[in-house]
Protein backbone atom coordinates (compact mmCIF):
# COMPACT_ATOMS: atom_id res chain seq x y z
CA UNK A 1 0.00 0.00 0.00
CA UNK A 2 1.46 3.34 -1.02
CA UNK A 3 0.87 6.18 1.40
CA UNK A 4 0.07 9.65 0.08
CA UNK A 5 -0.63 12.69 2.20
CA UNK A 6 -3.70 14.68 1.18
CA UNK A 7 -1.54 17.77 1.78
CA UNK A 8 0.18 16.96 -1.54
CA UNK A 9 -3.20 16.93 -3.25
CA UNK A 10 -4.03 20.36 -1.77
CA UNK A 11 -0.76 21.76 -3.15
CA UNK A 12 -1.29 20.26 -6.60
CA UNK A 13 -4.88 21.52 -6.86
CA UNK A 14 -3.89 25.00 -5.75
CA UNK A 15 -1.13 25.26 -8.37
CA UNK A 16 -3.31 23.92 -11.17
CA UNK A 17 -6.17 26.32 -10.39
CA UNK A 18 -3.76 29.15 -11.10
CA UNK A 19 -1.93 27.70 -14.08
CA UNK A 20 -5.05 26.43 -15.84
CA UNK A 21 -6.57 29.90 -15.62
CA UNK A 22 -3.48 31.86 -16.68
CA UNK A 23 -1.72 29.61 -19.15
CA UNK A 24 -3.38 28.51 -22.38
CA UNK A 25 -2.53 24.87 -23.08
CA UNK A 26 -0.49 23.99 -26.17
CA UNK A 27 -3.46 22.42 -27.96
CA UNK A 28 -5.54 25.54 -27.35
CA UNK A 29 -2.82 27.85 -28.68
CA UNK A 30 -2.46 25.65 -31.76
CA UNK A 31 -6.22 25.58 -32.33
CA UNK A 32 -6.46 29.37 -31.98
CA UNK A 33 -3.64 30.01 -34.46
CA UNK A 34 -4.92 27.45 -36.94
CA UNK A 35 -8.44 28.87 -36.75
CA UNK A 36 -7.11 32.36 -37.31
CA UNK A 37 -5.25 31.13 -40.39
CA UNK A 38 -8.30 29.32 -41.80
CA UNK A 39 -11.01 31.88 -40.97
CA UNK A 40 -12.42 33.81 -43.94
CA UNK A 41 -14.24 36.63 -42.15
CA UNK A 42 -12.15 39.72 -41.33
CA UNK A 43 -14.21 40.52 -38.20
CA UNK A 44 -13.83 37.00 -36.85
CA UNK A 45 -10.10 36.98 -37.74
CA UNK A 46 -9.71 40.19 -35.74
CA UNK A 47 -11.42 38.63 -32.75
CA UNK A 48 -9.13 35.59 -33.01
CA UNK A 49 -6.07 37.82 -33.06
CA UNK A 50 -7.27 39.49 -29.87
CA UNK A 51 -7.94 36.09 -28.32
CA UNK A 52 -4.40 34.94 -29.14
CA UNK A 53 -2.95 38.21 -27.83
CA UNK A 54 -4.96 37.72 -24.64
CA UNK A 55 -3.40 34.27 -24.17
CA UNK A 56 0.06 35.83 -24.46
CA UNK A 57 -0.63 38.67 -22.02
CA UNK A 58 -2.21 36.34 -19.46
CA UNK A 59 0.71 33.93 -19.56
CA UNK A 60 3.36 36.65 -19.45
CA UNK A 61 1.78 38.54 -16.57
CA UNK A 62 0.35 35.49 -14.80
CA UNK A 63 -3.15 36.89 -14.74
CA UNK A 64 -6.33 35.05 -15.68
CA UNK A 65 -7.25 34.82 -19.38
CA UNK A 66 -10.91 35.39 -18.50
CA UNK A 67 -12.42 37.20 -15.53
CA UNK A 68 -14.75 34.23 -15.12
CA UNK A 69 -12.22 31.88 -13.60
CA UNK A 70 -14.96 29.34 -13.25
CA UNK A 71 -16.27 26.83 -10.86
CA UNK A 72 -13.42 24.40 -10.13
CA UNK A 73 -14.40 21.02 -11.54
CA UNK A 74 -12.02 18.31 -10.32
CA UNK A 75 -11.64 14.82 -11.77
CA UNK A 76 -9.87 12.35 -9.51
CA UNK A 77 -8.60 8.92 -10.40
CA UNK A 78 -7.45 7.17 -7.27
CA UNK A 79 -5.36 4.03 -7.58
CA UNK A 80 -6.84 1.36 -5.34
CA UNK A 81 -3.43 0.66 -3.88
CA UNK A 82 -3.08 4.19 -2.51
CA UNK A 83 -3.70 4.90 1.14
CA UNK A 84 -4.57 8.60 1.58
CA UNK A 85 -3.36 9.99 4.90
CA UNK A 86 -3.47 13.22 6.85
CA UNK A 87 -7.12 14.20 6.60
CA UNK A 88 -10.31 14.34 4.60
CA UNK A 89 -9.69 14.04 0.83
CA UNK A 90 -12.55 16.29 -0.29
CA UNK A 91 -11.68 18.90 2.32
CA UNK A 92 -8.09 18.81 1.02
CA UNK A 93 -9.34 19.57 -2.48
CA UNK A 94 -11.51 22.45 -1.29
CA UNK A 95 -8.47 23.79 0.60
CA UNK A 96 -6.47 23.68 -2.64
CA UNK A 97 -9.17 25.58 -4.50
CA UNK A 98 -9.44 28.14 -1.69
CA UNK A 99 -5.68 28.73 -1.77
CA UNK A 100 -5.33 28.80 -5.55
CA UNK A 101 -8.18 31.25 -6.06
CA UNK A 102 -6.81 33.56 -3.34
CA UNK A 103 -3.12 33.40 -4.33
CA UNK A 104 -3.84 33.64 -8.06
CA UNK A 105 -6.17 36.67 -7.86
CA UNK A 106 -8.89 34.56 -9.40
CA UNK A 107 -12.55 35.50 -9.19
CA UNK A 108 -14.76 33.96 -6.55
CA UNK A 109 -17.80 32.86 -8.55
CA UNK A 110 -19.62 30.41 -6.29
CA UNK A 111 -22.84 31.05 -4.36
CA UNK A 112 -23.58 28.86 -1.33
CA UNK A 113 -27.20 28.27 -2.24
CA UNK A 114 -28.75 28.21 -5.71
CA UNK A 115 -31.76 30.34 -4.75
CA UNK A 116 -30.54 32.51 -1.88
CA UNK A 117 -27.31 33.22 -3.78
CA UNK A 118 -24.79 34.42 -1.25
CA UNK A 119 -21.20 34.24 -2.50
CA UNK A 120 -19.06 31.80 -0.50
CA UNK A 121 -16.16 34.21 -0.92
CA UNK A 122 -13.46 31.61 -1.65
CA UNK A 123 -14.75 29.80 -4.75
CA UNK A 124 -15.46 26.62 -2.81
CA UNK A 125 -16.91 24.08 -2.86
CA UNK A 126 -15.37 22.45 -5.91
CA UNK A 127 -17.32 19.92 -7.97
CA UNK A 128 -15.51 16.62 -7.50
CA UNK A 129 -15.81 13.48 -9.65
CA UNK A 130 -13.95 10.49 -8.22
CA UNK A 131 -13.12 7.17 -9.83
CA UNK A 132 -11.26 4.22 -8.33
CA UNK A 133 -8.77 2.68 -10.75
CA UNK A 134 -6.10 -0.02 -10.53
CA UNK A 135 -2.58 1.00 -9.51
CA UNK A 136 -0.87 3.14 -6.88
CA UNK A 137 -1.11 6.63 -8.44
CA UNK A 138 -3.53 9.50 -8.08
CA UNK A 139 -4.40 11.46 -11.21
CA UNK A 140 -5.93 14.89 -10.64
CA UNK A 141 -7.47 17.06 -13.34
CA UNK A 142 -8.52 20.62 -12.61
CA UNK A 143 -11.00 22.02 -15.16
CA UNK A 144 -12.29 25.49 -14.22
CA UNK A 145 -15.59 26.02 -16.02
CA UNK A 146 -17.09 29.41 -16.87
CA UNK A 147 -20.78 30.14 -16.46
CA UNK A 148 -21.37 31.59 -19.92
CA UNK A 149 -20.64 28.38 -21.78
CA UNK A 150 -21.95 26.09 -19.03
CA UNK A 151 -25.36 27.79 -19.26
CA UNK A 152 -25.46 26.88 -22.96
CA UNK A 153 -25.46 23.14 -22.19
CA UNK A 154 -28.28 20.60 -22.11
CA UNK A 155 -29.42 17.03 -21.59
CA UNK A 156 -32.03 15.38 -23.81
CA UNK A 157 -33.53 11.91 -23.42
CA UNK A 158 -34.15 10.71 -26.99
CA UNK A 159 -36.00 7.57 -28.00
CA UNK A 160 -33.62 5.13 -29.73
CA UNK A 161 -35.44 5.81 -33.03
CA UNK A 162 -33.87 9.31 -33.15
CA UNK A 163 -30.63 7.57 -34.13
CA UNK A 164 -27.46 9.10 -35.48
CA UNK A 165 -29.26 11.68 -37.63
CA UNK A 166 -31.51 12.87 -34.83
CA UNK A 167 -28.52 13.42 -32.60
CA UNK A 168 -26.55 15.30 -35.22
CA UNK A 169 -29.49 17.59 -35.97
CA UNK A 170 -30.08 18.32 -32.29
CA UNK A 171 -26.43 19.16 -31.53
CA UNK A 172 -26.11 21.46 -34.55
CA UNK A 173 -29.38 23.25 -33.70
CA UNK A 174 -28.28 23.57 -30.12
CA UNK A 175 -25.01 25.26 -31.07
CA UNK A 176 -26.93 27.50 -33.46
CA UNK A 177 -29.30 28.80 -30.83
CA UNK A 178 -26.41 29.32 -28.37
CA UNK A 179 -24.99 31.78 -30.91
CA UNK A 180 -22.44 34.19 -29.45
CA UNK A 181 -23.32 33.41 -25.81
CA UNK A 182 -20.70 30.71 -25.10
CA UNK A 183 -17.81 32.82 -26.48
CA UNK A 184 -17.07 30.96 -29.72
CA UNK A 185 -14.93 29.37 -31.08
CA UNK A 186 -16.15 26.62 -28.80
CA UNK A 187 -15.26 23.05 -28.02
CA UNK A 188 -18.42 20.96 -28.20
CA UNK A 189 -18.54 18.09 -25.70
CA UNK A 190 -21.15 15.49 -26.62
CA UNK A 191 -22.15 12.60 -24.38
CA UNK A 192 -24.21 9.78 -25.87
CA UNK A 193 -25.62 6.82 -23.91
CA UNK A 194 -25.49 5.76 -20.29
CA UNK A 195 -28.23 7.16 -18.09
CA UNK A 196 -29.58 10.65 -17.38
CA UNK A 197 -26.78 11.55 -14.95
CA UNK A 198 -24.04 9.58 -16.72
CA UNK A 199 -24.54 11.29 -20.06
CA UNK A 200 -23.91 14.76 -18.64
CA UNK A 201 -20.70 13.48 -17.08
CA UNK A 202 -19.63 12.03 -20.45
CA UNK A 203 -20.16 15.37 -22.19
CA UNK A 204 -18.07 17.13 -19.55
CA UNK A 205 -15.29 14.51 -19.79
CA UNK A 206 -15.27 14.94 -23.56
CA UNK A 207 -14.01 18.50 -23.02
CA UNK A 208 -10.85 17.17 -21.38
CA UNK A 209 -9.54 15.58 -24.56
CA UNK A 210 -6.77 17.54 -26.36
CA UNK A 211 -8.59 19.79 -28.82
CA UNK A 212 -9.35 17.98 -32.06
CA UNK A 213 -8.04 14.58 -31.01
CA UNK A 214 -10.48 12.21 -32.70
CA UNK A 215 -12.48 9.48 -30.97
CA UNK A 216 -10.65 6.15 -31.04
CA UNK A 217 -13.66 4.49 -32.72
CA UNK A 218 -13.69 5.49 -36.41
CA UNK A 219 -17.52 5.55 -36.42
CA UNK A 220 -17.58 8.30 -33.81
CA UNK A 221 -14.49 10.06 -35.20
CA UNK A 222 -16.38 10.44 -38.47
CA UNK A 223 -19.50 11.62 -36.67
CA UNK A 224 -17.42 14.25 -34.84
CA UNK A 225 -16.20 15.55 -38.20
CA UNK A 226 -19.68 15.62 -39.67
CA UNK A 227 -21.10 17.58 -36.73
CA UNK A 228 -18.14 19.98 -36.80
CA UNK A 229 -18.60 20.64 -40.51
CA UNK A 230 -22.30 21.34 -40.03
CA UNK A 231 -21.65 23.64 -37.06
CA UNK A 232 -19.03 25.58 -38.98
CA UNK A 233 -21.44 25.95 -41.89
CA UNK A 234 -23.82 27.86 -39.60
CA UNK A 235 -21.77 31.00 -40.14
CA UNK A 236 -21.73 32.14 -36.50
CA UNK A 237 -17.95 32.55 -36.37
CA UNK A 238 -15.69 33.71 -33.56
CA UNK A 239 -17.68 35.83 -31.09
CA UNK A 240 -20.75 35.50 -33.31
CA UNK A 241 -19.48 38.21 -35.66
CA UNK A 242 -20.10 35.96 -38.66
CA UNK A 243 -17.45 33.57 -39.91
CA UNK A 244 -16.47 30.19 -41.23
CA UNK A 245 -15.32 28.63 -37.93
CA UNK A 246 -17.65 28.49 -34.92
CA UNK A 247 -16.13 25.52 -33.12
CA UNK A 248 -12.57 24.27 -32.77
CA UNK A 249 -13.71 20.69 -32.38
CA UNK A 250 -16.49 18.28 -31.47
CA UNK A 251 -15.59 15.54 -28.98
CA UNK A 252 -17.97 12.63 -28.46
CA UNK A 253 -17.89 10.22 -25.50
CA UNK A 254 -20.21 7.22 -25.44
CA UNK A 255 -21.42 4.59 -22.97
CA UNK A 256 -23.71 1.54 -23.17
CA UNK A 257 -27.34 2.35 -22.40
CA UNK A 258 -30.79 0.87 -21.72
CA UNK A 259 -32.69 -0.76 -24.61
CA UNK A 260 -35.37 1.96 -24.27
CA UNK A 261 -33.06 4.98 -24.09
CA UNK A 262 -30.79 7.20 -26.12
CA UNK A 263 -29.54 9.87 -23.72
CA UNK A 264 -27.70 12.85 -25.17
CA UNK A 265 -25.84 15.69 -23.49
CA UNK A 266 -24.15 18.74 -24.97
CA UNK A 267 -21.63 20.62 -22.84
CA UNK A 268 -20.18 23.65 -24.57
CA UNK A 269 -16.79 25.03 -23.65
CA UNK A 270 -15.65 28.49 -24.67
CA UNK A 271 -12.37 29.34 -26.38
CA UNK A 272 -10.89 29.68 -22.88
CA UNK A 273 -10.86 25.90 -22.68
CA UNK A 274 -9.08 25.12 -19.41
CA UNK A 275 -7.89 21.87 -17.93
CA UNK A 276 -4.71 20.61 -16.44
CA UNK A 277 -3.71 17.18 -15.17
CA UNK A 278 -1.08 15.90 -12.79
CA UNK A 279 -0.15 12.36 -11.74
CA UNK A 280 1.22 11.79 -8.25
CA UNK B 1 -14.66 46.35 -42.56
CA UNK B 2 -15.37 49.89 -41.69
CA UNK B 3 -12.69 52.06 -40.15
CA UNK B 4 -12.49 52.39 -36.39
CA UNK B 5 -14.65 55.09 -34.80
CA UNK B 6 -13.58 56.83 -31.62
CA UNK B 7 -16.37 57.75 -29.23
CA UNK B 8 -16.41 59.49 -25.87
CA UNK B 9 -18.92 59.04 -23.04
CA UNK B 10 -21.51 60.22 -22.10
CA UNK B 11 -23.37 59.26 -25.27
CA UNK B 12 -25.69 61.69 -27.03
CA UNK B 13 -28.45 60.92 -29.53
CA UNK B 14 -26.15 62.17 -32.29
CA UNK B 15 -23.33 59.79 -31.32
CA UNK B 16 -25.72 56.84 -31.08
CA UNK B 17 -27.34 57.63 -34.42
CA UNK B 18 -23.93 57.67 -36.08
CA UNK B 19 -23.19 54.09 -35.04
CA UNK B 20 -24.07 51.09 -37.19
CA UNK B 21 -24.05 47.35 -36.58
CA UNK B 22 -20.59 46.01 -37.43
CA UNK B 23 -18.74 49.24 -36.61
CA UNK B 24 -15.54 48.85 -34.62
CA UNK B 25 -15.28 51.53 -31.96
CA UNK B 26 -12.81 52.68 -29.33
CA UNK B 27 -14.56 53.99 -26.23
CA UNK B 28 -13.01 56.60 -23.97
CA UNK B 29 -14.43 58.13 -20.78
CA UNK B 30 -16.41 56.92 -17.80
CA UNK B 31 -18.46 53.72 -17.96
CA UNK B 32 -20.19 51.76 -15.17
CA UNK B 33 -20.04 48.07 -14.32
CA UNK B 34 -23.19 46.15 -13.50
CA UNK B 35 -24.42 42.61 -13.90
CA UNK B 36 -27.21 40.38 -12.56
CA UNK B 37 -27.62 41.43 -8.93
CA UNK B 38 -26.64 45.08 -9.44
CA UNK B 39 -29.36 45.31 -12.10
CA UNK B 40 -31.91 43.80 -9.73
CA UNK B 41 -31.02 46.42 -7.13
CA UNK B 42 -31.11 49.32 -9.61
CA UNK B 43 -34.62 48.32 -10.66
CA UNK B 44 -35.71 47.99 -7.01
CA UNK B 45 -34.39 51.52 -6.41
CA UNK B 46 -36.33 52.84 -9.42
CA UNK B 47 -39.46 51.03 -8.16
CA UNK B 48 -39.13 52.75 -4.82
CA UNK B 49 -38.66 56.11 -6.53
CA UNK B 50 -35.13 56.52 -5.15
CA UNK B 51 -32.24 58.23 -6.89
CA UNK B 52 -29.79 55.72 -8.31
CA UNK B 53 -26.31 55.49 -6.74
CA UNK B 54 -24.93 56.79 -10.05
CA UNK B 55 -26.66 58.98 -12.61
CA UNK B 56 -26.79 56.54 -15.50
CA UNK B 57 -28.54 58.87 -17.93
CA UNK B 58 -26.47 59.10 -21.11
CA UNK B 59 -24.07 56.48 -19.74
CA UNK B 60 -22.86 53.02 -20.73
CA UNK B 61 -23.15 49.96 -18.49
CA UNK B 62 -20.50 47.29 -18.99
CA UNK B 63 -21.76 43.83 -18.07
CA UNK B 64 -18.71 42.63 -16.21
CA UNK B 65 -17.70 41.03 -12.95
CA UNK B 66 -13.95 41.65 -12.84
CA UNK B 67 -11.44 39.32 -11.23
CA UNK B 68 -9.45 40.76 -8.29
CA UNK B 69 -6.64 43.17 -9.22
CA UNK B 70 -3.07 42.09 -8.66
CA UNK B 71 -0.98 44.67 -6.77
CA UNK B 72 -0.03 47.42 -9.22
CA UNK B 73 -3.05 46.88 -11.49
CA UNK B 74 -6.07 49.23 -11.70
CA UNK B 75 -8.37 46.24 -12.09
CA UNK B 76 -8.20 42.48 -12.60
CA UNK B 77 -9.10 40.74 -15.87
CA UNK B 78 -12.41 42.24 -17.01
CA UNK B 79 -14.15 40.77 -20.05
CA UNK B 80 -17.87 40.91 -20.81
CA UNK B 81 -20.45 38.54 -19.35
CA UNK B 82 -23.45 37.17 -21.29
CA UNK B 83 -26.02 39.92 -21.79
CA UNK B 84 -29.32 38.04 -22.02
CA UNK B 85 -29.39 37.70 -18.24
CA UNK B 86 -29.85 41.47 -18.02
CA UNK B 87 -32.63 41.58 -20.66
CA UNK B 88 -35.45 41.51 -18.12
CA UNK B 89 -34.15 44.76 -16.57
CA UNK B 90 -32.83 46.57 -19.62
CA UNK B 91 -35.91 48.28 -21.17
CA UNK B 92 -36.61 49.89 -17.78
CA UNK B 93 -33.06 51.32 -17.63
CA UNK B 94 -33.23 52.50 -21.24
CA UNK B 95 -36.51 54.29 -20.52
CA UNK B 96 -34.75 55.92 -17.59
CA UNK B 97 -32.01 57.22 -19.88
CA UNK B 98 -29.23 54.63 -20.15
CA UNK B 99 -27.68 54.98 -23.63
CA UNK B 100 -25.32 52.07 -24.09
CA UNK B 101 -24.45 48.57 -22.98
CA UNK B 102 -21.34 46.45 -23.46
CA UNK B 103 -21.65 42.67 -23.19
CA UNK B 104 -21.73 39.58 -25.37
CA UNK B 105 -24.49 37.54 -26.96
CA UNK B 106 -28.04 38.09 -28.22
CA UNK B 107 -30.64 40.47 -26.79
CA UNK B 108 -34.40 39.84 -26.76
CA UNK B 109 -36.71 41.56 -29.26
CA UNK B 110 -38.05 43.68 -26.35
CA UNK B 111 -34.58 45.07 -25.63
CA UNK B 112 -33.93 45.72 -29.32
CA UNK B 113 -37.26 47.56 -29.65
CA UNK B 114 -36.50 49.62 -26.57
CA UNK B 115 -33.07 50.51 -28.02
CA UNK B 116 -34.76 51.83 -31.16
CA UNK B 117 -37.32 53.77 -29.15
CA UNK B 118 -34.78 55.29 -26.75
CA UNK B 119 -31.89 55.69 -29.21
CA UNK B 120 -29.48 53.36 -27.47
CA UNK B 121 -26.69 51.08 -28.65
CA UNK B 122 -25.43 47.61 -27.71
CA UNK B 123 -21.75 46.79 -28.11
CA UNK B 124 -19.94 43.47 -27.87
CA UNK B 125 -16.51 43.24 -26.30
CA UNK B 126 -14.48 40.11 -27.01
CA UNK B 127 -15.70 37.50 -24.54
CA UNK B 128 -12.81 35.80 -22.79
CA UNK B 129 -10.24 38.46 -23.78
CA UNK B 130 -10.30 39.77 -20.23
CA UNK B 131 -6.58 40.29 -19.70
CA UNK B 132 -6.18 42.60 -22.72
CA UNK B 133 -9.46 44.45 -22.14
CA UNK B 134 -8.35 45.28 -18.58
CA UNK B 135 -5.39 47.20 -20.07
CA UNK B 136 -7.84 49.85 -21.33
CA UNK B 137 -9.28 50.40 -17.85
CA UNK B 138 -7.18 53.03 -16.13
CA UNK B 139 -9.12 53.50 -12.93
CA UNK B 140 -11.86 51.64 -11.04
CA UNK B 141 -13.83 53.11 -8.13
CA UNK B 142 -16.49 51.44 -6.02
CA UNK B 143 -19.85 53.21 -6.33
CA UNK B 144 -22.37 50.92 -4.64
CA UNK B 145 -23.33 47.37 -3.68
CA UNK B 146 -19.82 46.48 -2.48
CA UNK B 147 -21.32 43.50 -0.63
CA UNK B 148 -21.96 41.86 -4.01
CA UNK B 149 -18.23 41.26 -4.52
CA UNK B 150 -17.49 40.90 -8.25
CA UNK B 151 -21.08 42.03 -8.97
CA UNK B 152 -20.68 45.45 -7.32
CA UNK B 153 -21.43 48.69 -9.21
CA UNK B 154 -18.14 50.36 -10.14
CA UNK B 155 -17.15 53.47 -12.04
CA UNK B 156 -14.45 52.79 -14.63
CA UNK B 157 -12.29 55.20 -16.56
CA UNK B 158 -11.45 53.68 -19.92
CA UNK B 159 -9.20 54.79 -22.73
CA UNK B 160 -9.68 53.39 -26.23
CA UNK B 161 -11.58 50.34 -25.11
CA UNK B 162 -12.30 48.25 -28.24
CA UNK B 163 -15.87 47.13 -28.90
CA UNK B 164 -18.08 46.24 -31.85
CA UNK B 165 -21.58 47.57 -32.46
CA UNK B 166 -23.99 44.61 -32.44
CA UNK B 167 -27.38 46.35 -32.26
CA UNK B 168 -27.67 49.94 -33.43
CA UNK B 169 -30.64 52.24 -32.86
CA UNK B 170 -31.73 51.74 -36.47
CA UNK B 171 -32.72 48.10 -35.89
CA UNK B 172 -29.68 46.39 -37.44
CA UNK B 173 -28.15 43.32 -35.79
CA UNK B 174 -24.57 42.22 -36.46
CA UNK B 175 -25.20 38.69 -35.14
CA UNK B 176 -28.00 38.15 -37.64
CA UNK B 177 -26.22 39.82 -40.54
CA UNK B 178 -22.79 38.28 -39.88
CA UNK B 179 -24.22 34.80 -39.62
CA UNK B 180 -26.27 35.22 -42.80
CA UNK B 181 -23.16 36.35 -44.67
CA UNK B 182 -21.15 33.23 -43.81
CA UNK B 183 -23.84 30.57 -43.51
CA UNK B 184 -23.54 27.81 -46.05
CA UNK B 185 -26.36 25.47 -46.95
CA UNK B 186 -26.25 21.84 -45.95
CA UNK B 187 -25.61 20.93 -49.58
CA UNK B 188 -22.14 22.43 -49.25
CA UNK B 189 -21.32 20.40 -46.21
CA UNK B 190 -20.01 16.91 -46.34
CA UNK B 191 -18.70 14.65 -43.66
CA UNK B 192 -15.61 13.42 -45.47
CA UNK B 193 -12.36 14.52 -43.86
CA UNK B 194 -11.32 16.86 -46.64
CA UNK B 195 -8.03 17.85 -45.14
CA UNK B 196 -5.53 15.88 -43.14
CA UNK B 197 -5.28 15.91 -39.40
CA UNK B 198 -2.29 18.08 -38.69
CA UNK B 199 -0.55 18.09 -35.34
CA UNK B 200 -3.57 16.61 -33.61
CA UNK B 201 -5.83 19.39 -34.74
CA UNK B 202 -8.60 18.80 -37.25
CA UNK B 203 -9.02 21.39 -39.91
CA UNK B 204 -12.61 22.09 -40.61
CA UNK B 205 -13.85 21.04 -44.03
CA UNK B 206 -14.80 24.05 -46.13
CA UNK B 207 -16.66 24.58 -49.29
CA UNK B 208 -14.31 24.07 -52.21
CA UNK B 209 -11.71 22.19 -50.18
CA UNK B 210 -12.15 19.02 -52.11
CA UNK B 211 -15.76 18.36 -51.20
CA UNK B 212 -17.90 18.15 -54.27
S1 LIG C 1 -17.85 31.65 -21.65
FE1 LIG C 1 -15.68 31.32 -21.22
S2 LIG C 1 -14.57 32.95 -22.25
FE2 LIG C 1 -16.73 33.53 -22.15
S3 LIG C 1 -16.86 34.78 -20.30
FE3 LIG C 1 -17.40 32.69 -19.72
S4 LIG C 1 -15.46 31.72 -19.06
FE4 LIG C 1 -14.96 33.59 -20.16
Amino acid sequence: MRELSVQEITEAVSKMCISANCQASEDLVRATEQTNADEQSPAAKDALLTIRENQRVAAAEQIAMCQDTGLAVIFLEIGQEVHLTGGDLEEAIHAGVRKGYADGYLRKSVVADPLRRKNTGDNTPAIIHTRMVPGDKVVITVAPKGGGSENMSTVKMFPPSAGREGIIRFVVDWVKQAGANPCPPTVVGVGIGGTFEKVAYLAKRALLRPIGQPHTDAYYAEMEQEILAKINALGIGAQGFGGTITSFAVHIEVHPCHIASLPLAVNLNCHVSRHETVRI
Amino acid sequence: MSEIKRITTPLTDAIVEGLHAGDSVLITGVIYTGRDLAHARLIEALDRGETLPADLRGQIIYYVGPAPAKPGYAIGPAGPTTSYRMDAYTPRLLDYGLKGMIGKGNRTPEVIESMKKNKAVYFAAIGGAAAVIAKCIKKADMVAYEDLGPEALQRLEVVDMPATVVNDCHGNDLYVEGMARYARTAAHVCSCPTRPVSAGYHLSPRQGDGCR
